[in-house]
């Protein structure tokens, strides 16, 4: 079996364990539902809220790199810090986070495989204390935008078919029978996907714990979608997060070049007037 | 503080498969209900008993659930 391209990315929930409140090391917990951190977290981890902290509040865009220095600064994280990062959901928005940080340049980003679903359900240390931080000084670099596609690109590469796009979402919401996910609110006004993309929902990326499929697995099951190495891939889902997590795993663990992630993603294509679509 | 009681298990509300997740913290059950797929939290409780805390969670999730729409493909 091969290995992941940039082994070192991951770590294991055994890792995080003992390492959790090492120097230089700083655990986060980012969640899709951002009450989870409340209700127990890894000791010593810090709470980040991915709709206030890690976007822009007044326009939608991620976190403008000012905030992003003050966030980090303020959790005590230096340059040089190791963050590794874990959430619900599979680190959905674990990966939101990941994403955000490599476009404004920080080096040692990890994420912890299996997220809050493994660590629970290990039944390791839990903690509902908020640690103290001492305040860090932090400059962020970038943004480096080779990592992000925006709408113009999108529609440039639906013309050109210049690159793979890889709808991550469920089947449900690539055909257009649902508009969001079951229990979530709809947020857009058209159901479907952008017309040329594949559809690879994120979660086939993942084992039944949580954790990331392996190297030869993962390479087999984009391969098969014709989703490959040698030529651009743009990932996109509802709002950006899901498709961090396959950004990530195209990026870092089957080591492709070029891969972005289209955060503005169905809700930006599904509410534009005339946009074309395509259904099933 | 470790987990007690952990528990994850699949059943379909309102016409959707969901995941139930609970487990005792201190003296606090925490339920979460996710959707199988794409597999997202949308609805919690807590409480001082597995019962409560799942009754409160499951209640919201249907009713969260009762609003996806289903539209005709193809």
């Amino acid at each position: 079996m091969a290995a992941y391209t940039v082994p070192n990315v991951l770590v294991t929930t055994e890792w995080v364990a003992s390492h959790a409140t090492d120097a230089g090391v700083r655990i986060v917990e980012v969640d899709t539902d951002t009450t989870a951190y409340d209700q127990g977290h890894v000791p010593g981890a810090a709470g980040w809220n991915w709709t206030t902290e890690l976007c822009d509040t007044l326009v939608r865009d991620i976190v403008p790199k000012d905030k992003l220095e003050d966030l980090l600064g303020s959790t005590g994280i230096d340059n040089k810090t190791a963050i590794v990062l874990y959430g619900d959901n599979n680190n959905w928005f674990a990966a939101w986070a990941f994403w955000q940080l490599k476009i404004y340049g920080h080096e040692d980003v990890r994420m912890m495989d299996g997220g809050r679903k493994k660590w629970l359900a290990e039944g390791r240390e839990l903690s509902t204390e908020k640690p103290k931080f001492q305040k860090a000084t932090y400059k962020a670099s970038g943004p480096d935008l080779s990592l992000r596609a925006f709408l113009p690109e999108v529609q440039t590469v639906v013309q050109k078919k210049s690159a793979a796009l890889v709808d991550v979402r469920s089947p449900q919401e690539f055909t257009g029978e649902i508009l969001a996910p079951p229990g979530l609110p709809e947020t857009c006004q058209r159901g479907g996907h952008i017309p040329g993309a594949r559809s690879i929902p994120w979660a086939k990326a993942c084992n039944d714990d949580g954790t990331f499929k392996n190297y030869d697995d993962l390479k087999s099951l984009y391969g098969a979608a014709g989703v490959t190495a040698d030529k651009p891939v743009i990932a996109y889902c509802r709002i950006g997060e899901r498709s961090s997590h396959t950004w990530f795993v195209l990026k870092y663990l089957l080591g492709f070049q070029d891969v972005k992630n289209y955060d503005g993603s169905w809700t930006e294509w599904g509410n534009l007037v005339g946009a074309a679509v395509e259904k099933p | 503080m470790k987990p007690e009681d952990y528990s994850r298990r699949q059943e379909e509300l309102a016409g959707w498969p969901v995941t139930i997740e609970t487990y005792k913290l201190g003296e606090v059950y925490h339920c979460t209900i996710a959707n199988v797929d794409p597999g997202a939290r949308f609805a919690r409780a807590d409480g001082a008993s597995r019962e409560e805390a799942e009754r409160q969670a499951i209640e919201k999730a249907t009713r969260y659930l009762a609003q996806t729409r289903r539209f005709p493909v193809g």
